[in-house]
């Protein structure tokens, strides 16, 4: 039981330390990358392959620019 | 071209080096003041484990993670390197509009001292000082090893992107001996922009590739990307001044 307990301490921890490392304050920027490049794999197999690319190269910039406006206007806020 | 098989990768070496430039700087702000406010010896002590435990780091998942089948990894990869890449401009892009204060050397120096300091002097081993000069150097260099592992790993070129950062480590380490305090001098938000629009373009390329984009003119899409990365982020600062 102990062992259980400091095994699931470490994993929960690491978990943590990842999410704030990969994700930290921007988890705007994480989750539309995933739902974009989900949404360019469908477009590749089902359409043009090539449009996928400036399907997502197009939202890259607008999840940048909707990320930078985000944090303008909480800083602004403050 | 850029970044194929066969060519030298001149970005991914450029990459690699501006990251570990920027980070190392960053860690040597913690490691100076480490070294001032309690001992050299231990700073250096926290600052060697830290670099072993990072190449540990990199010897164990750099070849692990060639083993990984090629469309998996460059989605995941290309995925971690876009989100890395877009966070990095996001700041790069809030610093250079003056909506966030420009990363200041000066202050991390002396509210790290001011710490060290409060906590008192050290009862034999000075384990707060081994600790805090460890973490300082192990956390930001934990991003150059994600950059290495990531973008080393996609062209079979981990070595080329090891040696790139090591580089980088080295020359901060030489410079740092010399002036033995914090470098305030480094271009550091142009550096991190150079390096976002790096990894950014290099996450587009791959994770697209990934998931069944295929690029007109191949390798070659890259340096566009690249470009128009750039471009993109020069009119985001403009619009973001205003």
């Amino acid at each position: 039981m102990r062992v259980f307990r400091v095994v699931a301490t470490a994993v929960g921890g690491t978990g943590r330390f990842l999410w704030d490392f990969l994700v930290g304050d921007t988890p705007e920027i994480f989750v539309a990358v995933c739902v974009t490049l989900a949404g360019v794999a469908l477009i590749s197999r089902h359409h043009h392959s090539s449009l996928g690319g400036w399907v997502l190269l197009v939202a890259a910039f607008l999840i940048l620019s909707a990320s930078v406006t985000k944090a303008i206007r909480t800083s602004t806020r403050k | 071209m850029l970044a194929t098989t066969t060519a030298f990768p001149y970005a991914l070496v450029v990459a690699v080096f501006l990251a570990a430039l920027v980070e190392m700087v960053e860690a040597l702000t913690i490691v100076v003041a480490v070294g001032h406010a309690r001992s050299w010896r231990s700073a250096l002590e926290g600052t060697g484990l830290a670099l072993a435990c990072l190449a540990v780091l990199v010897a164990i998942v750099g070849p692990a993670i060639s083993h990984v089948p090629l469309t998996p990894l460059r989605v995941v990869v290309g995925a971690v390197l876009l989100v890395f890449g877009l966070q990095w401009l996001r700041k790069a892009i809030l610093r250079a509009s003056g909506h966030k204060a420009l990363h200041d050397e000066d202050e991390i120096y002396r509210a790290t001292v001011a710490e060290l300091r409060a906590a008192g002097e050290p009862v034999g081993r000075d384990r707060l000082a081994v600790v805090t000069s460890f973490k300082g150097v192990f956390l930001e260099g934990l991003e150059v090893v994600i950059m290495v592992v990531t973008l080393g790993a996609q062209r079979h070129q981990i070595l080329i992107a090891t040696a790139s950062a090591a580089t980088a480590t080295v020359l901060v380490a030489i410079v740092g001996a010399i002036v033995a305090k914090q470098l305030n001098n480094v271009p550091e938000n142009f550096m991190k922009a150079t390096v976002g629009v790096l990894l950014v373009s290099y996450g587009v390329f791959w994770s697209g590739e990934g998931v069944g984009v295929q690029w007109p003119h191949g390798d070659v899409m890259l340096l566009a990307i690249a470009v128009l990365t750039a471009a993109g982020v020069w009119v985001q600062i403009q619009v973001a001044r205003r």
